[in-house]
């Protein structure tokens, strides 16, 4: 068996391994969970481009809270929702480097919905990556501004009541509509072709702050399997029949260009 | 050559901060300071310094500018006015946590709440006890002039790097917007070297990658984290800075920092001419509190009376500097009104009558 295995992994056979800009550390997310993925896709751009030297990521309160552990570029940890206002003033006085934050939909579109919308509309020219998984993760499972109607969760423990509580709130559209964003797209990770093109939007979102062309918006539509309580595949699918037609995937604005009707 | 001009105490803030080669502010207008920012619009720094300002959408986006570009090593602050340095506190908390150095201004007026827009020294707990949440102490400079407007800038960021923590000018409407002549500091360069021990500037690969961050899941790391801060909130005694005014023979003595230090000189000027031996001592860091001072006064005189635009609160740590050697009083007005030399020195003739 052992010789077989070394027969087989060796360097003219390798399709795939994994970027050195993932430390070693554990990740503390869920099995199943997309939050991995998605830190692994940002860094390989980030290899790619090489850029390690350049990037700095900003980190929110939420699942992610400790991204800083595993993504191998300098962090600044931010207070829940002010990770622009905190990428604003890192990139205004580093207009050069590169600037990115990474922010659940509690973090960006709830607590944080001042600073997303004025950075976006400021045009600051960082990137946003937004995880939305319809839901707190780390507190325990509740109601995020992004749960769907109906949908369960430990505070709407009968399922979104969108006559007390309103309806979900789509942040990506309401920001593609303002003058400062360059880029938006949204995309998920629970396919590899799916895994593919959310990696060629981060690549973009990253060119397009290399080229200061303005605010680059990236949502990723992703499981919570745990908050859900649901197996990973029954989550997906979930995902797949609940979340995608309320959230659909593809660009939404494109080289400063709205390309879909909102 | 000396260069004076006539400048409001707001005004000479934001020029001595260009002066400072301050790296960026960030603010958010809100009365009585709101010229701190018009003026560095109208001025375009960035011309002369490559001093970046931006206003925020608020003054909590403000402070987490601050937050983002203070980790990168550069010289950055804010300033606001009372109800929107409430605002900033969960901010500043954590710029205190992950120790980084930055300044803060605060042009205080009355409250609680909207209040007035009139000045007060109201916000003396919230500025010298930590003011948000968690254990942590700000370096806290009291200007009692124009002049000290402009020259407290460097020194707080002089103390904010020499101590990685924040430092905020507590100010108020009175100086904020009084108009005296200040001689303007000289301009200094703007500093293109980092320390790439904490700084978020990029990883290159010659360091580990830098993390800026108040977070310690593991009790026994954020137990160390606090013992580590009280120990620096400790060495900051070297820094305690006052003004001592006639106390030297003083029987009777007054504690008054900012504004009401300002009048409560006059006052002794009047109680001198009268024969009677009053002297001040003045606060210049409110924290580190000048409490050896007053322990070592508490000797001498017969009493004191803490004099403040509020209804007493730097008082208290008077009176836990003086530790019950003598009697201590307040004597305050408060809610955007001022007191007057007079009103000071009845005040001290009632409490202390016949003790003169």
């Amino acid at each position: 068996m052992e010789d077989i295995r070394e027969m087989i992994i060796q360097e003219q056979n390798l399709v795939y391994k994994r970027t050195r800009l993932m430390t070693d550390a554990t990740l503390s997310y869920c099995p199943g969970c997309g939050h991995g993925t998605i830190h692994r896709l940002i860094m390989e751009v980030v290899e790619e481009m090489d850029i390690q030297s350049e990037t700095i990521g900003i980190a929110p309160v939420g699942c992610s809270v400790l991204a800083y552990d595993f993504m191998d570029v300098d962090f600044t940890q931010a207070a829940h929702g002010r990770a622009p206002a905190v990428a604003t003033g890192i990139k205004r006085l580093w207009p050069d480097k590169y600037v990115f934050t990474y922010q659940g939909d509690g973090d960006l579109a709830a607590i944080g919905t001042a600073e997303t919308v004025h950075a976006c509309n400021r045009g600051e020219n960082i990137c946003i990556f937004f995880v939305n998984n319809g839901i707190y993760g780390m507190t325990g499972g509740q109601m995020a501004p992004t749960t769907l109607d109906g949908m369960k969760s430990s505070t709407s423990p009968y399922g979104r009541d969108v006559q007390k509580m309103g309806p979900p709130i789509k942040m990506t559209e309401l920001i593609a509509q303002l003058a400062g964003t360059h880029y938006v797209t949204r995309q998920a990770v629970h396919k590899p072709g799916n895994v593919r093109k959310a990696k060629k939007a981060i690549r973009t979102a990253f060119e397009v702050q290399k080229e200061k062309k303005g605010l680059a918006f990236v949502e990723f539509v992703s499981n919570c399997n745990s908050g859900w309580k649901m197996t990973p595949n029954e989550a997906n699918q979930w995902m797949e029949e609940n979340m995608f037609p309320f959230y659909p995937l593809g660009d939404i604005k494109v080289d400063g260009k709205l390309v879909k009707n909102l | 050559m000396k260069e004076i001009a006539l400048m409001k105490g707001n005004e000479a803030i934001a020029e001595a901060a260009i002066r400072a080669g301050v790296d960026a502010y960030f603010g958010y207008p809100i009365t009585p300071q709101s010229e701190v920012l018009e003026y560095l619009q109208l001025e375009q720094p960035e011309k002369r310094t490559g001093m970046v300002v931006l206003q925020a959408e608020s003054e909590l986006a403000a402070i987490n500018m601050v937050y983002g570009a203070a980790g990168t090593g550069k010289k950055v602050m804010t300033s606001s006015s009372s109800p929107g340095i409430s605002l900033m506190q969960e901010g500043i908390s954590y710029i205190a946590g992950a120790e980084l150095p930055c300044l803060i201004v605060n042009v205080v007026r009355g409250g609680p709440g909207l209040g007035t827009i009139q000045p007060s020294q109201a916000d003396y707990f919230q500025s010298v006890k930590g003011g948000g949440h968690g254990d942590y102490r700000l370096i806290v400079l009291a200007p009692a002039s124009v002049q000290e407007m402009a020259d407290f800038v460097d020194l707080a960021f002089e103390l904010a790097f020499k101590y990685r923590n924040p430092a905020l000018i507590l100010s108020d409407g009175l100086i904020g917007q009084m108009m005296e002549k200040v001689e303007l500091p000289e301009q200094k360069e703007r500093v293109s070297t980092f320390d790439q021990s904490w700084v978020t500037t990029g990883k290159t690969n010659d360091r580990e990658r830098n993390i800026i961050t108040s977070l310690n899941l593991d009790p026994e790391l954020q137990f160390e984290h606090n013992k580590k801060l009280q120990e620096k909130y400790k060495s900051m005694k070297q820094d305690v800075r006052f003004e001592s005014f006639q106390t030297d023979d003083a029987e009777f003595l007054l504690v008054a920092y900012g504004s009401s230090a300002r009048i409560c000189q006059k006052t002794v000027e009047v109680a001198r001419g009268r024969g009677r031996k009053l002297g001040l001592l003045r606060p210049i860091t409110l924290f580190p509190f000048p409490e050896e001072e007053i322990s070592r006064l508490s000797g001498q005189v017969k009493g004191m009376m803490a004099v403040e635009l509020s209804t007493g609160q730097m008082v208290e740590d008077v009176r836990l500097a003086v530790n019950g050697k003598v009697p201590v009083y307040h004597f305050g007005t408060f809610g955007g009104r001022i007191h007057s030399p007079e009103e000071v020195m009845n005040a001290i003739e009632d409490k202390f009558i016949g003790g003169f």
